[in-house]
């Protein structure tokens, strides 16, 4: 087999130096009745040219080539060539975690580079070196406010992606950390008069998604107004990290867990991407994850080691801040080197470039249907309502158009009835968003409004994050 | 120092490189963006007050220069395409070449996890075949892709078995972990609101039978159990180990780390163990990348099945779909469904290997460990004389007695052009040495290593000082950690003018 | 390091110099040799209690934390907040640099902890 650099003969003397017959004997440590005498019932060894053939048929099926009008947490950005290229360096991606500094200083340097760039972008003073993702990256913070704090009640807005608050509940669900949520107003923002009533002293922290789940811009200071009167922690998620190159960055928070897949990570259908907890400076001990840190080696040259371990589980086990070990070490390595193609101007140019297409969108959309939530400012993402179900609309864009419309929002927030979050980024064109507003049927006259407690309608897909 | 002895490795230049911050200056660009296709618009307008005023300083570079600094900086690691890792329980195969061109494949690598399901039947179709295939290795019934990393599978294989202990009347209070674990099974039980209580090892390094039957009672959920261990040693009683909990109503858990010893060989399904998780970064070939990212597949038996999260995967007249529909289910663990790219990746590994591959995968790999433990013995102490698997543990007490620790060996071994082993872990062998050189390391690598550590050996008594203030060879010696810890230094700052 | 013969000593490595109903707190020589470069002291604030034998704080080193027990039951009324930014002293002057102050709820306590003649010849044997 071409992955194994063995010969029979060396098979042999290896035995022979062992003093083995037979490489039975080196598993007879299993019980007889465990060991398998047949071969495992899995597809028969293919040769190099059988699976890429294999895997091309799957991507095929999976449609490719499709305009994307979709985000709702995943964001279709344009991976600069270099990325790929540098990554697939075996110097990077075969290399271990960074364990031993002194021959992985690569990996150490580029983890500091990151960031830092995380601090400069959130605002925050310290962010690790990343979480699995953005929803462990926001359950992950919250548990934080609860240590810092020693507080056991958490406060979800609404408007926070629903996987990321279906995680947190996971999460927090062992932790003896009760959630609430607050609803979310006609402009898409959360309550503020019903996150005053629910903030109790008991609450370690309050999460907010900005710009939230709707692609809406929360009114950050104002939360942390009302958050920090009572005495609890602010957490701010953000899913379009892309957003930090032209939206104020959360300031006022105490902790912000995002998602960093916008910057340069293949949308991968879910998978892998790389969250990120960064903080300030007074809670470092209490950060989940690894740290990479400054420091000298003997003869006072620059260097970079893994630092604060203590808190990390191979130390203190039982009583470490996470159990998380393995990190999305080679997916921060991609968002460092795209945020270093764009830099400065061009991540904000670019962010320019998404304002726009998602404006013509939303004028080009909202000619068809009703547009909600138009009383906050927003990024590249808006919620339009459609006469026609969102479901119908969507299969029919994909199907007709080659197109990948919104995300029909029904089955996580029934009361909106026909409407689905959109998103335009600097890859959709305006071809595809003119084919979309062509293809949604007339809205009839009066349109719909979401009212805030109005009845639920019917639950189609059965699942929902109920409290 | 004696490097001409040194046959794996030399010296040559490496470049220096600073920070990419420190070539930043306005005006460099590596970026060029494209004309836009609709009316430009106002930001201030459009944003107001929640305009960003002061844009993030990040590095204003060309493309040269950062085609340069990630160079120079690869440069600087040690990986696998190297040499050799001798890491214990972590696995470090080789990383295959086929994985990586599959996975970039547009359709796979550009399919957003929302996008319809009619026009996602290729991505749930790997993950159905990836599904199927790992329940066939490990024995189980039911899988779940959905945890990003070995710890997360952990995460999410306690919760099953609370929920289902729930499920049955009483979650029970605490979790057995034996002394020999690896840190993140106690981290986990505790996430999960379990207090953890130790389990003693007996002198052949298994666990200690009549101590489990005596801890094994209706508040104890099950036990956490690696097995092989991170000894390297099979646990032979694992049909009583699994009896005991059984009969007092617990469930066997089993961390998926060594698996490398058992594919295609043993199925932990066989043995009695109710839920595990596998480590694809670890046993099928996905790449560590610099510690990520990973895949912790959880796979379980019937009786846990309806927990799992959700989605799972239905087929229905040939057509494949996520089904939401879970009433049991622990809910997620994560968004989305998976480090997917990883799911490619491995099924990829497993095509490429077929049945006969991964048998013979498995044998080479515990033909190495028995290889290199067979040399080494007599060199160094060998603390348990049970006969080891994939990996097996020295410990240092020969060469501290001459002033030398594991660490310090470990360290003399970078001059020897390898990655050292893992230092001072599992906690029960004071000093340990826990050595995983994997199947993919012809002879000639193993003997090269061997070598180098009877050399180490020798140095300890002819040359202490070599081996003490190692490594000699590298960019940087021994790296101050105090300091990083005392004054923590976690980001650059622009100088103050 | 010789161990002072005017404090007390408990098996878990910590130090304790009585003056009146005021008991002054730190970690022996041992215990910071043990540990290594100490990097971070955690210290409950003044005002919490302490109950003897279960821990009240932990020490780093890089590689390890250790946790600290209380060799008696008390009130704290002093910690000391140099081990904050000077963790050092504790490796250069173990038997100098206090943790914590406690006014003593149960002087009988002392009579079940280790003389330093008792205390040398205990860690003698973990040796």
């Amino acid at each position: 087999m071409r992955y194994l650099p063995k010969s029979p003969a060396e098979r042999r003397q290896m035995l022979d130096a062992i003093g083995a017959n037979s490489i039975d004997e080196l598993f007879a440590p299993i019980p007889a009745e465990f060991r398998l005498n047949h071969e495992l019932n899995i597809p028969r060894q293919m040769a190099e040219s059988e699976i890429v053939e294999w895997f091309r048929a799957r991507a095929a099926e999976n449609g490719s080539g499709y305009q994307m009008l979709l985000g709702a947490g995943a964001y279709n950005h344009y991976r600069p060539l270099v990325i790929d290229s540098l990554i697939s360096r075996g110097e990077w991606f075969t290399a271990y975690t960074p364990y031993q500094p002194e021959i992985a200083q690569g990996t150490l340097q580029a983890i500091f580079e990151f960031q830092t760039m995380i601090c400069e972008l959130t605002g925050m003073e310290v962010a690790n070196a990343s979480m699995y993702d953005g929803s462990t990256a926001a359950a992950e913070a919250v548990m934080m406010a609860m240590r810092i704090t020693g507080r056991h009640h958490g406060i979800l807005a609404r408007s926070v992606h629903p996987e990321y608050r279906e995680v947190i509940a996971t999460y927090a669900k062992y932790q003896g950390l009760p959630l609430s949520e607050v609803a979310f107003t006609e402009n898409g923002r959360v309550d503020l008069a019903a996150l005053d009533a629910a903030i109790t002293d008991q609450t370690a922290c309050v999460l907010i998604q900005s710009p939230n789940f709707f692609g809406t811009i929360e009114d950050v200071a104002a939360v942390a107004e009302v958050v920090h009167a009572k005495g609890a922690l602010l957490v701010v998620s953000i899913a379009e990290a892309l957003s930090l190159a032209i939206v104020r960055p959360p300031a006022e928070a105490d902790i912000v867990s995002m998602e960093a897949q916008s910057f340069g990570v293949p949308l991968s259908y879910g998978g892998p991407y790389a969250g990120v907890i960064a903080t300030r400076e007074k809670f470092i001990r209490q950060i989940p994850g690894r740290l990479a840190g400054q420091t000298v080696d003997r003869n006072g040259k620059r260097g970079f080691v893994l630092t604060l371990s203590t808190r990390e589980q191979h130390i203190r086990r039982e009583k470490a801040t996470s159990n998380i070990c393995t990190n999305q070490a080679l997916v921060a390595l991609m968002v460092n080197i795209y945020l270093d193609v764009y830099g400065r101007e061009g991540l904000r140019g670019l962010a320019e470039q998404n304002l726009a297409k998602a404006a013509y969108a939303r004028k080009a959309l909202g000619a068809r249907g009703k547009l909600l939530f138009e009383g906050a400012p927003r990024f590249n993402e808006f919620v339009l309502q459609t006469a026609e179900d969102s479901c119908e609309l969507s299969h029919r864009l994909a199907d007709k158009h080659k197109i990948v419309g919104g995300l029909p929002l029904r089955k996580f927030y029934p009361e909106l009835g026909n409407a689905a979050v959109w998103c335009a980024t600097e890859l959709t064109s305006r071809e595809a968003i003119d084919t979309a507003a062509s293809e949604i049927s007339q809205a009839p006259a009066g349109g719909h409004a979401p009212a805030a407690g109005s009845a639920a309608l019917p639950d189609l897909a059965g699942s929902e994050v109920k409290r | 120092m004696s490097s001409k002895d040194i046959r794996k490795a030399g010296t040559h230049i490496s470049q220096n490189e600073g920070l990419i911050f420190e070539h930043s200056s306005p005006g460099k660009k590596a970026f060029r963006l494209r004309e836009l296709d609709v009316p430009s618009v106002d930001a201030a307008s459009e944003l107001g007050s929640m305009l960003r005023t002061d844009p993030a300083p990040l590095p204003e570079v060309s493309e040269v220069e950062i085609v340069r600094h990630f160079t120079r900086l690869s440069t600087w690691n040690y990986a696998v395409d190297h040499g050799m890792y001798p890491l214990g329980s972590c696995t470090m195969k080789y990383n295959p070449r086929v994985n990586e061109a599959v996975a970039r494949l547009d359709g796979i690598a550009g399919a957003h996890p929302y996008q319809p399901d009619e026009i996602s039947q290729g991505a749930l179709r790997i993950m159905k075949a990836l599904s199927d295939q790992l329940i066939e290795i490990t024995g189980m019934d039911a899988i779940t892709l959905q945890p990003a990393a070995g710890a997360h599978g952990e995460l999410t294989g306690i919760l099953l078995m609370r929920a289902y202990l729930e499920s049955q009347g009483n979650p029970r209070k605490r979790v057995l972990i034996p002394d020999s674990a690896h840190g993140t099974n106690p981290a986990t039980a505790a996430m999960v609101g379990y207090e953890v209580e130790n389990l003693r090892s007996n002198e052949r390094g298994m666990v200690d039978l009549a101590a489990l039957e005596a801890q094994m009672n209706d508040e104890v959920a099950g036990l956490m159990l690696t097995n092989p261990n991170t000894l390297g040693i099979f646990d032979e009683q694992i049909a009583k180990i699994a009896e005991i909990l059984h009969r007092k109503g617990g469930l066997l858990y089993m961390d998926g780390a060594n698996m490398n010893a058992l594919v295609a060989k043993a199925r932990p399904g066989d043995f009695g163990v109710d839920v595990m998780h596998l480590n694809l970064h670890k046993t099928f070939s996905t790449p560590h990348g610099g510690g990520g990212p990973g895949s912790g597949p959880v796979a379980c038996k019937r009786h846990l099945e309806p927990f799992l999260p959700k989605p799972v995967i239905a087929e229905e007249n040939g057509e494949l779909r996520l089904d939401y529909d879970r009433p049991h289910s622990i809910g997620r663990v994560r968004a989305f469904f998976g480090n997917f790219g990883m799911f490619v990746r491995a099924l990829a590994y497993i095509m490429a290997n077929g049945p006969d591959g991964l048998r013979q995968t498995t044998e080479d790999a515990v033909l190495n460990a028995n290889y290199v433990r067979k040399q080494l013995e007599g060199t160094f102490e060998l603390p348990y004389s049970t006969p080891t698997m994939h990996e097996t543990v020295f410990s240092d007490k020969l060469q501290s007695k001459l002033g030398l620790r594991t660490g310090d060996i470990a360290k003399r071994l970078i001059d020897y052009g390898f990655h050292p082993y893992t230092v001072s872990f599992p906690m029960v062998v004071n000093g340990a040495m826990m050595i995983e050189p994997t199947e993919s390391e012809p002879l000639e690598e193993l003997d090269l290593f061997i070598d180098a550590m009877k050399a180490i050996a020798r140095e300890a008594i002819e040359e202490p000082e070599l081996v003490k203030n190692a490594p000699h060879s590298t960019r940087l010696q021994r790296l101050d950690e105090t300091a990083a810890a005392r004054k923590p230094v976690l980001r650059w700052k622009p100088e103050e003018k | 390091m010789a161990y002072p013969p005017e404090y007390k000593y408990t098996k878990e490595h910590e130090w304790i110099a009585v003056e009146g109903e005021t008991g002054t707190i730190g970690i022996t020589d041992f215990a910071q040799n043990s540990l290594g470069d100490i990097v971070f002291v955690e210290l409950p604030k003044a005002g919490s209690t302490l109950t003897a034998g279960k821990t009240f704080g932990t020490v780093e080193s890089v590689k390890a934390v250790s946790d600290l027990y209380a060799p008696v039951s008390g009130a704290i009324v002093a910690v000391n907040d140099e081990l904050a930014t000077a963790p050092e002293k504790v490796n250069s002057n173990p038997h100098g640099s206090w943790m914590v102050k406690v006014t003593l709820t149960n002087p009988a306590e002392l009579a079940g902890l280790l003389s330093a003649a008792d205390y040398e010849k205990f860690v003698a044997e973990e040796q």
